[in-house]
């Protein structure tokens, strides 16, 4: 084998009332993909900061290829062949490929030069890129492949990757995989952080396991179940969601030719969008982000009105229907942006009861909000869904990720809607409470409701829909069951993604 | 090594003590000036914050003037308060208070010289009208064509005066009034005359309506669900959609609350203290009461407070140019170190100090 490109000896990062990571060491060899799992919360983003230079640890040290590594910023990681591809794009949409590029270098070589740089990267790793499109009209993929690509021009000995295939189309996961597989064959080492247990078991050779800031084993991906890694992740068993059976009911909710323009400069206008969701039914859409998933959801919220006889709910039009109509009739929605958008950051989590809550649970008379039993609402959704906080005058910021996506989704949930249409139900939640989220609205279906899930997490679809379309470009390909499809049809029905086609395949 | 860190919840203790610790930064920094001044900087604070009240010659005539000066601070600032919490920003109160007064004076001065106990509460309700037809200017042009409030509402004041001006020397003149401008005097109207309610307190209606208007803003923002789309609407718009708030209605309400309380304290000046129409008449409260409404933390108890507190330092500013000769401008200087320092002691509320050991590399 191989020796050890960064050794990772003790390192301690300690933040006021929580120990991010406590005495975590771990070896990376050279031409290894290294995969780092946990939980939310569980210290991985810290970590990977650690070694970018983001963040000082407290204790602890790192050893680079035999030298001292203690990086005080990200220009002094990249120094010593350490590069980073976030989960969120640091992007210009209004600038060019090249001009991104050139905005993260120290001393951008001249544009000619640098675009010949990149189409010759771009080439080499099989990942088709313009240097000269408009940054704003690339899809998900193509984005990551800009930042990809900004990493390779340094040549890194080490390329961090955190969450990169959560906004890939299957085949965009079939290129990143290829082009991952060359770079470690060149000696080059990954650091690849996911959620996805699957996707590791494919591409990984070693995994690093972090559970509340501990490193709590290691193993070879290939020779485990999923489920074994999983199980080491939270620590328990968690039950995988079951199917559920039966008769589907009426058509509760239907889109009839539902088109609307696009919302503002880069997003997507919906076109000609037909479905039809029964009750006890789950209806999953897939599709790569930025394909309308976003002015799908406001258009069934109501927060963005609908032309006229395009929604029925029940047999009813309520294209014209406001959010607090629709709630009232039981037509209920989740956003997918937690902060700013299904919850305000600086509420506290009973205002954010009474965000949607306010009538179907009665929390206001006669104008008149009743703290008390907002307040008691807030405490149901917490206790029966997990959602770890002091109680629930804390404000929504102040929770993880995962554990407010638990709060508003339950939320939505206790309040027992007739159609519930929620977006990106478990991004970024760790995997137990991912399958707690499912469950939850799998037991919603059995109780008769029927369930729009719009999702890029495509695992996750197949899992608990009952059938399934796909949107590309606003468009709704004809919803399909489930059971018809594989992996590979349904990254067909996507086929959002431009320049499918891995460009060479040498190397 | 100082850092700031952000808290995870704004801190209640600091939401309280910032306006204290800013009056107090404002005190020393301030006494400072003074002494660099060449006058006592003990004594001058002295006259500021204690002779308004306790001075055994002058309180017996300034003390009134507290209630006076600080009701229409207050009523106007609630006003905008509710609008600032909603994230809009309404600027041109002054303009508002200006209208409210010249069409509820209007009004009643149609009615010269009838002797009716309805004549006044009419006057009011024209008066709140006024502001709130001003203020309905910014709020169409904002909701049908996306115009800035804040501009909009600050060129409205410029016309207002103007407005004011053309009243006062033309429409409204007072026909005995041997040609100078200025309109009938409300003083010596009976009927309309908004004179003190308590003899020697500078208690008048308008100081009652400051009260009522505290206490309902309050419960509106802390009980009702419209309070609750106004904050909601401030913290997080697309939120406030998704809950189903439209955004327009918020701004029709903010902004005609604003304009109504604001023309409301108008009319009650222009009836009261001020007696007629003048082209004098705007004083700037519809500007100081922003200031008032931010010192006050946007909170109704906080803003009835901090109005106390921008009267005093008015009468005691006075009063300190009078007896000490202090330059006008020094106390200009020593009202805006007090929402400087509250400005800056703010930061406390959100972000706390850590002392860090130097870093090493």
């Amino acid at each position: 084998m191989a020796d050890t490109l960064l050794s990772i000896r003790g390192l301690t990062k300690a933040y006021p009332g929580v120990v991010a990571n406590d005495d975590v060491s771990f070896d990376i060899m050279k031409s290894e993909i290294h995969a780092l799992l946990g939980e939310n919360g569980a210290g991985k983003s810290t970590l990977v900061k650690m070694i970018f230079g983001l963040v000082k640890p407290d204790k602890g040290e790192m050893v680079l290829d035999g030298v001292a590594y203690a990086p005080g910023k990200p220009s002094d990681a990249r120094l010593s062949g350490v590069a980073m591809v976030f989960q969120h794009f640091s992007l210009f949409d209004a600038l060019d490929v090249a001009e991104n590029v050139a905005l993260g270098m120290e001393t951008p070589p001249p544009m000619r030069d640098l675009a010949r740089q990149i189409r010759e990267v771009s080439e080499n790793y099989g990942l088709p890129l313009d240097p000269f499109r408009v940054v704003g009209t690339l899809s998900a993929g193509e984005r990551q492949r800009v930042e990809i690509i900004r990493c390779l021009l340094q040549n890194p000995r080490l390329l961090i990757m955190d969450e990169p295939t959560s906004v890939l189309t299957p085949q965009e996961v079939e290129i990143l995989f290829q082009t991952l597989n060359q770079l470690k064959s060149e000696g080059t080492s990954i650091l690849y952080i996911s959620h996805k247990l699957e996707e590791i078991r494919t591409l990984c050779d070693e995994a690093t396991i972090l559970r509340l800031g501990k490193n709590v084993g290691t193993c070879t991906p290939r020779e485990v179940t999923a489920r074994q890694m999983a199980e080491m992740m939270v620590g328990a068993s968690f039950a995988t969601p079951e199917p559920k059976a039966g008769e589907k009911g009426e058509v509760l909710l239907k889109c009839d030719h539902l088109s609307m323009p696009a919302p503002g400069a880069f997003g997507t206008p919906l076109r000609e969008i037909s479905l039809e969701v029964r009750a006890g039914e789950v209806l999953g859409i897939g599709g790569v982000a930025g394909n309308g998933q976003d002015e799908l959801l406001m258009a069934l919220s109501g927060e963005r009105l609908a032309p006229k006889g395009t929604i029925w709910f029940k047999g009813r039009d309520v294209s014209r229907d406001g959010p607090i109509r629709r709630r009232d009739a039981g037509l209920l929605s989740g956003p997918e942006e937690r902060l700013g958008h299904a919850a305000a950051p600086n509420m506290s989590l009973t205002e954010n009861a009474v965000l949607t809550a306010a009538r179907r649970k009665r929390l206001v008379n006669n104008g008149f909000i009743d703290w008390g039993k907002a307040k008691g609402f807030a405490e149901e959704v917490i206790a029966r869904f997990d959602v770890r906080t002091p109680g629930p005058g804390v404000a929504a910021r102040a929770l993880s990720g995962g554990n407010l996506q638990k709060y508003v989704v339950g939320r939505e949930i206790l309040q027992a809607p007739d159609v519930f249409v929620v977006n990106q139900p478990t991004w970024g939640v760790d995997a137990a409470a991912a399958a707690a989220i499912r469950q939850a609205l799998l037991d919603l279906a059995a109780k008769g409701a029927a369930i729009v899930c719009i999702s890029q997490d495509l695992d996750e679809l197949m899992e608990i829909s009952d059938r399934f379309g796909a949107l590309n470009e606003g468009r709704l390909s004809p919803t399909r069951p489930v059971a018809e499809l594989d992996i590979e049809k349904i990254g067909l029905m996507m086929g959002g993604a431009h320049d499918m086609e891995v460009a060479h395949a040498d190397g | 090594m100082i850092r700031l860190e952000k808290r995870p919840n704004p801190s209640r203790l600091w939401t309280g003590l910032t306006p204290i610790l800013a009056v107090l930064l404002t005190m020393v920094v301030g006494g400072f000036m003074f002494a660099l001044l060449g006058k006592p900087p003990l004594e001058a604070i002295r006259t500021i914050f204690w002779d308004p009240l306790f001075h055994p010659q002058f309180a017996g005539y300034s003390r009134p003037q507290l209630l006076v000066k600080a009701g229409p601070l207050i009523l106007i600032a609630i006003g905008l308060s509710v609008g600032f919490r909603a994230g809009i920003w309404n600027i041109g109160a002054e303009g508002q208070y200006i209208m409210g007064a010249v069409c509820g004076a209007a009004v009643g001065l149609a009615f010269y010289p009838a002797e009716t106990v309805l004549l006044f509460p009419l006057m009011v309700i024209a008066g709140a009208l006024g502001g709130w037809a001003w203020a309905m200017i910014p709020a169409f042009l904002k909701t049908r064509f996306g115009t800035n409030e804040i501009l909009v509402s600050l060129m409205l004041v410029y016309v207002a005066e103007n407005i004011l001006a053309s009243a006062s020397a033309g429409w409204l003149r007072n026909p005995e009034g041997m040609g100078f401008p200025g309109s009938r005097n409300f003083k010596q109207w009976a009927s309309v005359y908004n004179d003190e309610l308590v003899i020697n307190t500078g208690m008048h209606w308008g100081v009652v309506a400051a009260f009522i208007a505290v206490i309902a803003a309050y419960v509106l923002m802390a009980r009702h669900i419209q309070g609750f789309n106004i904050r909601l609407t401030g913290e997080a718009p697309r939120a406030a959609k998704f809950s189903g708030v439209s955004p327009a209605r918020i701004i029709f309400l903010c902004l005609g609350i604003s304009g109504a309380l604001a023309g409301m304290a108008g009319l009650f000046e222009v009836t009261g203290p001020a007696g007629q129409i003048s082209i004098d008449f705007g004083s700037g409260y519809g500007f100081t009461a922003i200031i008032v409404a931010f010192l006050g933390r946007l909170n109704p108890f906080g803003i009835l407070l901090a109005g106390l507190l921008m009267a005093l330092t008015y009468i005691g500013g006075e009063l300190a140019q009078l007896m000490l000769g202090l330059p006008g401008a020094s106390i200009q200087l020593f009202q805006g170190m007090l929402l400087f320092f509250l400005l800056a002691t703010d930061v406390f509320t959100n972000y706390r100090i850590r002392l860090t050991g130097r870093e090493v590399a």
